[in-house]
């Protein structure tokens, strides 16, 4: 039972992913899904991050292609700006998970988009991770994202599309709510 | 060993509305009920609880309310006694006093022990209701052994409640009443927000409740509504039967000086961790709500009431406080109560019959359990329809299954 509008199309297929929801609900083992990446240290704050395979669908999955990373951090912070920091990795990660979300939920209720943007800020204090203020924390004190959508719907409509998205966002629910972390010697 | 042809586990109002329906159709049966008539009502309520559909929609099969106060909310108690009087009035063959221990599949039907007696029926009801338990997550193992918890099941009345502030975890009706109430009795309140309904008591001059039945929204059948999963663990909606205001809301509660935070996601080392989803969390209740005000709107202009309404309007949404902490030590002494309203769930342990689910739920189709012929189940959040819910919504279903039932017992004969 789908109510997806054939003349809409956000590149979304919502009759695919909802017949994943039925065959996952009817087979939960196959829904545990481990996500992957590597890391390599190259020098100073540079790091290189791979990622290609996950565990889904009851067995071993490949990207397309490999995907490949350089971290590093700003020269204002002495070092040598080889790649996006790891805090703006978190906000690349939160906004295109906002923005799937927005494509897959407008696809579902019928809403035609022309164009999505967004844009996203962390803000943080950096004495917290200098330990130079114990009362400041690491983290992002707070994440805000615009988005400007140019679609065939209401305001009211636009706003159901971004709170729905959120709503069903794996990072949002990640950089919103605790997580259990452990890091180990291997 | 006691034959009969049914047997309905629970004398609540859904036991009951289908002991009538087999009376109507001759069916021979027993209501076997583990304390006496509406025992959860009379044991399991907080005394002030009050239902949150009014006196009007509280009708039952050949009963309708007669009462001189049809838009008031009856307490537990009334709707102890009320039922008490349908019992009486539909000559109930009620066995008082008698759990049901167990209950499997035997030769010709089910056997069930209840004490020391045994029964033996063709078909079996259970109507032994949806708040049996209080869900309460996981998470709940890091409160600190020096506070103290508690459930709506175990919790009365605020003087029972040892001095200091109370974080109730659950934005449910629920948790924002006795929110309001505690508060009253002068303690600091927290109330951490998950997903919330939002609705005001009354909109246009109607109670909501009869905006929710006129339009049609509580006769949605189950085989119909868009996520059912969603639809049977969709929280109360955050009203209250008791005297008040327009709204039992996230905003009336900040009025009342209760502080709100965030869906509690977390207990590491006694500090609870809070979702910083609230703002979402909010917006997706306002956009709800006003999709349902709008929907009113509509079936008022299609049924020509706007002369007699007064004119549709909008509520301010609600507010959030960025300023909400995303964290509260409970080792500090200042909470010393955790009160857990985070809803309730059935318990069908006594039923020998592998008819649950991976998640323990009991799998049925609109009451009929598939799989074990003759087995029915009652009183359960959009059973049949989304008015399953409350308890007007055992008469439409009762009909249903009590004809299921009926047409079951004819193929076997």
């Amino acid at each position: 039972m789908t109510i997806t509008d054939p003349t809409v199309n956000n590149g979304v297929n919502v009759d695919a992913l909802l017949g994943a929801r039925d065959a996952l609900s009817a087979t939960p083992e196959a829904a545990e899904f481990t996500w992957r990446a590597s890391c390599t240290w190259r020098n100073g704050t540079h790091s290189h991050s791979t990622v290609s395979g996950f565990t889904g669908l009851g067995g071993e999955q490949q990207h397309r292609i490999t995907y490949e990373y350089d971290v590093d951090h700003p020269e204002c912070f002495a070092s040598e700006d080889n790649g996006a920091t790891p805090v703006e990795f978190v906000l690349v990660g939160l906004v295109g998970c906002l923005t799937a979300g927005v494509a897959a939920v407008a696809q579902y209720r019928g809403i035609q988009l022309r164009s999505v943007t967004a844009a996203i800020e962390g803000q943080m204090n950096v004495l917290g991770i200098l330990g130079a203020d114990p009362d400041i924390r690491n983290g992002f004190e707070a994440v805000t994202v615009r988005f400007t959508i140019d679609a065939d719907a209401s305001r009211d409509e636009l706003e159901a599309l971004i709170a729905q998205s959120q709503k069903r966002s794996a990072v949002f629910d990640v950089v919103t709510n605790p997580t259990k972390v452990l890091v180990e010697l291997a | 060993m006691i034959q009969t042809t049914a047997v309905i586990i629970g004398a609540g109002h859904a036991g009951l509305a289908m002991s009538r329906r087999l009376t109507e159709r001759s069916i021979d049966h027993i209501v076997l009920e583990r304390g006496e008539v509406a025992n959860s009502w009379r044991t399991e309520r907080w005394p002030s609880l009050r239902l949150l559909t009014p006196n009007w929609q509280t009708r039952l099969p050949g009963h309708a309310y007669g009462g001189d106060d049809p838009d008031g909310f009856m307490t537990a108690a009334d709707v102890a006694s009320t039922l008490t009087r349908y019992a009486r009035f539909i000559s109930a063959p009620v066995r008082a006093e008698a759990t049901v221990q167990s209950v499997r599949v035997a030769p010709g039907g089910f056997q069930l022990r209840a004490g020391d007696d045994l029964f033996c029926a063709r078909v079996v009801v259970v109507a032994t209701g949806a708040c049996n338990l209080p869900a309460i997550p996981a998470v709940a193992e890091g409160v600190p052994a020096s506070v103290t918890t508690l459930s709506p099941l175990s919790y009365r009345d605020p003087d029972h409640l040892p001095d200091g502030e109370v974080l109730i975890v659950g934005a449910s009706a629920t948790g924002v009443q006795l929110a309001t109430e505690i508060r009253r009795s002068g303690r600091p309140v927290t109330l951490s927000a998950g997903e919330h309904v939002r609705l005001p008591r009354s909109y246009r001059g109607r109670d909501i409740f009869w905006w929710l039945e006129a339009t049609g929204l509580l006769a949605e059948r189950y085989d119909q509504v868009d996520d059912l999963i969603r639809a049977r663990h969709l929280p109360s909606p955050q009203l209250t039967g008791a005297p008040g205001g327009t709204f039992s809301d996230l905003n009336s509660l900040v009025t009342q000086g209760i502080r709100i935070v965030g869906r509690l996601g977390r207990i590491a080392d006694g500090i609870a961790q809070f979702s910083g989803s609230l703002a979402n969390i909010c917006a997706l209740a306002d956009l709800k709500m006003n999709r349902f005000l709008t929907r009113a709107d509509e079936f008022a202009t299609a049924s020509g009431l706007d002369r007699d309404l007064p004119p549709p309007h909008r509520f301010a949404p609600t507010r959030v406080d960025p300023r909400a902490p995303l964290q509260i030590d409970l080792t500090t002494g200042e909470i010393t109560t955790v009160l857990w309203a985070t809803g309730f769930r059935p318990d069908h342990s006594w039923l020998d019959i592998p008819v649950r689910d991976r998640t323990g739920r009991l799998h049925h189709d609109g009451g009929v359990v598939p799989g074990t012929p003759g087995l029915y189940v009652l009183g359960l959040p959009v059973l049949r329809t989304r008015a399953s819910t409350y308890i007007h919504g055992a008469t439409a279903d009762t009909e249903a299954l009590a004809d299921h039932l009926q047409c079951f017992l004819s193929q076997r004969r």
